[in-house]
């Protein structure tokens, strides 16, 4: 699944560079929006899309776990 | 009662609300220093969302995102939100998670006593400390140029014997002086849960407000369709990334209708985004990676969970605030005040910061314009704070307490020490706010972006290589700054950080070369330098606390800590 969402991530970089609305802003999304606006307006709904997507299948199942570990005071280490 | 009066109550009430959120915080004050600095990492999924998107929303995206559009189109769109969409919640997944791992694992409060662990070195914090701090400042700044503006423009008229000059608006530098004063009492009351509480609450208000100024904007305007019209009519090319020669041709006959007097509003010049230009801004934000006041909210998680709802929802939140803004800054460009068919801003308009603030003093009711104004408020102070309970942070734990003993200062002036730095550091900033009004918000902010942004590679080499050696993290942090530096200077002597003109280099922005260039220092630096010990690589890359134990099945001893045993 990691690929998929790496797949993913390519395609909105990709998709961002909408060279094809560069020169237009119509037709008008619901009236009122620019094609090229309205098209960037999806690109963020991908990334939610692709957000849940990566909390989906590829959260790192050991750091759950932490939550029931003590706080510790102050950083370990001596440096 | 006139509408500037009208913003004063409605401001001086928002003010006072955050102060009680300040004082009722400070009740369920534990009165330690994980519970001042990191909230004693109990905050949930909805309050860990609230605070770092409210954190990571400033003026920047109220008013420097309409500034922008207002001068250079909605390209600010994809410049900014569909960029950081995807590369904010990738930073969040991929640093976020397993910093607070770490965190939790050894009882990190800031960055840089991650950085001095992992790098093996005490001293890290003494290059680290001034770069960081120096990186906050134009972001504090951001914050206080854009309340303050915001401020003047919309109690104009509120106080007309006394501030004529100001035409009645509370002058800009009492409006800086109440938005730093007041930020800091709260913050100094609740620490950082009083922050995070207070930015919940400031977060949904400049959501929802934000949502309310667009509807009621677009009424006045005739209806959002009619107001986009509009904008095609007399600017087409800010409606689009690149102007086509049919809209030069546009301009230029509306320039002349304008001059002989037929029409009111005076076009813009068509403006094109550079191709190079609008993919590198794909780079800025990586910041979000380096931020130290975002870092000290991922602390406060009460578990990694809690981060599953702002992955999500930070692409979509950021959607919500930034399209009515930048939608409001474009139609202000050919927007007519209904009752007196004048434009609603003038010709010529250099104070681009002051667009929005104006388009709701002369569109919106008063009251609906007093709330429009809390919200804006609420934007940048719920940054603000987070910054100001940040710098006390890293200069109590990472200076004082590093470097003087403990029994030699006792917790109350380590308290006192931090609390005045803070201060000290508003105060510098204040004082820049009346240097610089003028700047642009969303320039200065792209510049403090970059700086963060090319620091970047440390923290991710930092969690994702091992080879990474401190002479690495030292070349790196020394070549942004140069680097930066330079072209920061190059930058201010030649765009003064306002206007249509964006400096580049090479037709890319110049994150793009300093990020290469500190990346590159990482990355030789550590090849050429001894290697870090066994016990630190063994430390944060033995039992990673956010690694899946089956991506290294060959490595899962637990070394160290309170981490347990085998």
């Amino acid at each position: 699944m990691k690929n998929v969402s790496v797949v993913l991530v390519v395609f909105l970089v990709l998709g961002h560079h909408d060279f094809w609305n560069w020169h237009r802003s119509e037709p008008l999304i619901l009236g009122f929006i620019p094609v090229g606006l309205a098209w960037h307006t999806m690109i963020s709904l991908f990334a939610a899309v692709l957000a849940a997507l990566m909390a989906r299948y590829n959260w790192p199942p050991s750091v759950d776990a932490l939550e029931s570990m003590p706080e510790q005071t102050g950083p370990a280490a001596g440096h | 009662m006139t509408s500037g009066l009208t913003a004063v109550i409605v401001i001086g009430i928002y003010m006072l609300l955050l102060l009680s959120i300040g004082v009722l915080s400070n009740r369920v004050f534990k009165g330690t220093a994980a519970d001042y600095f990191v909230a004693s990492r109990g905050i949930g999924p909805f309050v860990l969302l609230m605070s770092v998107f409210g954190t990571t929303m400033t003026s920047f995206a109220i008013i420097g995102s309409s500034a922008e559009a207002f001068t250079a189109g909605l390209g600010v769109y994809g410049k900014m939100v569909s960029w950081s969409g995807i590369f904010h919640s990738i930073c969040f997944f991929l640093v976020g998670v397993r910093l607070w791992a770490f965190g939790k694992r050894y009882g990190y409060q800031t960055q840089i006593q991650f950085f001095r662990d992992r790098f093996e070195s005490g001293h890290m914090g003494l290059l680290l400390f001034p770069v960081l701090v120096g990186l906050i400042v134009p972001y504090l700044l951001m914050g206080v140029v854009g309340a303050a503006t915001a401020i003047e423009s919309i109690t104009a008229g509120a106080f007309s014997v006394f501030f004529a000059a100001t035409k009645g608006g509370i002058p800009y530098w009492i409006a800086g002086l109440v938005v730093c004063g007041v930020t800091l009492i709260y913050v100094f009351f609740g620490g950082v849960r009083g922050a995070a509480w207070a930015n919940t609450f400031q977060t949904v208000v400049f959501v929802v407000l934000g949502l309310v100024t667009f509807v009621v904007i677009a009424q006045r305007l005739g209806g959002p369709a009619a107001a986009t019209r509009q904008v095609m009519h007399v600017n087409p090319a800010h409606l689009k990334l690149g102007a086509a020669d049919a809209d030069q041709k546009i301009y230029e006959q509306r320039l002349a209708e304008y001059e002989a007097g037929q029409s009111k509003i005076k076009p813009r010049r068509p403006h094109e985004i550079p191709s190079g230009v609008f993919f590198t801004y794909l780079f800025i934000p990586l910041s979000v990676a380096m931020f130290p006041h975002l870092f000290q909210h991922w602390l406060t998680a009460k578990s990694a969970r809690s981060f599953r709802l702002t992955l999500i929802a930070h692409p979509l939140l950021m959607m919500l605030t930034w399209l009515p803004c930048v939608l409001i800054g474009v139609w202000a460009t050919a927007a007519i005040v209904p009752e007196t068919g004048l434009p609603v801003i003038p010709p010529d308009f250099a104070r681009a910061n002051a667009v929005l603030p104006m388009m709701v003093n002369k569109l919106a009711p008063p009251f609906v314009g007093g709330l429009l104004v809390a919200g804006v408020l609420a934007a940048i102070m719920s940054s603000l704070d987070s910054q100001f309970i940040c710098l006390g942070s890293i200069f109590t734990n990472d200076i004082v307490s590093h470097y003087i003993r403990k029994d030699r200062l006792g917790d109350r002036a380590v308290l006192v020490l931090g609390r005045g730095f803070i201060v000290l550091i508003v105060a510098a900033t204040y004082g820049f706010s009346l240097w610089f009004p003028g700047a642009s918000v969303f320039r200065l902010g792209i510049w403090c972006f970059t700086g963060y942004a090319a620091l970047a590679p440390l923290v991710f080499a930092a969690l994702y290589w091992k080879r990474t050696t401190k002479a690495g993290a030292v070349a790196c942090v020394l070549t942004a700054a140069v680097v930066g530096v330079f072209f920061f200077y190059k930058a201010y002597s030649e765009t003064a950080l306002a206007g249509e003109h964006e400096y580049t280099i090479w037709g890319m922005m110049p994150v793009t070369i300093i990020l290469a260039a500190s990346t590159l220092a990482l990355v030789v630096v550590s090849l050429m330098t001894r290697p870090p010990s066994a016990a630190t690589v063994a430390k944060f890359f033995g039992t990673h606390p956010s690694l899946d134990a089956r991506a290294y099945p060959s490595e899962a001893v637990v070394v160290g800590g309170s981490w347990g045993a085998r």
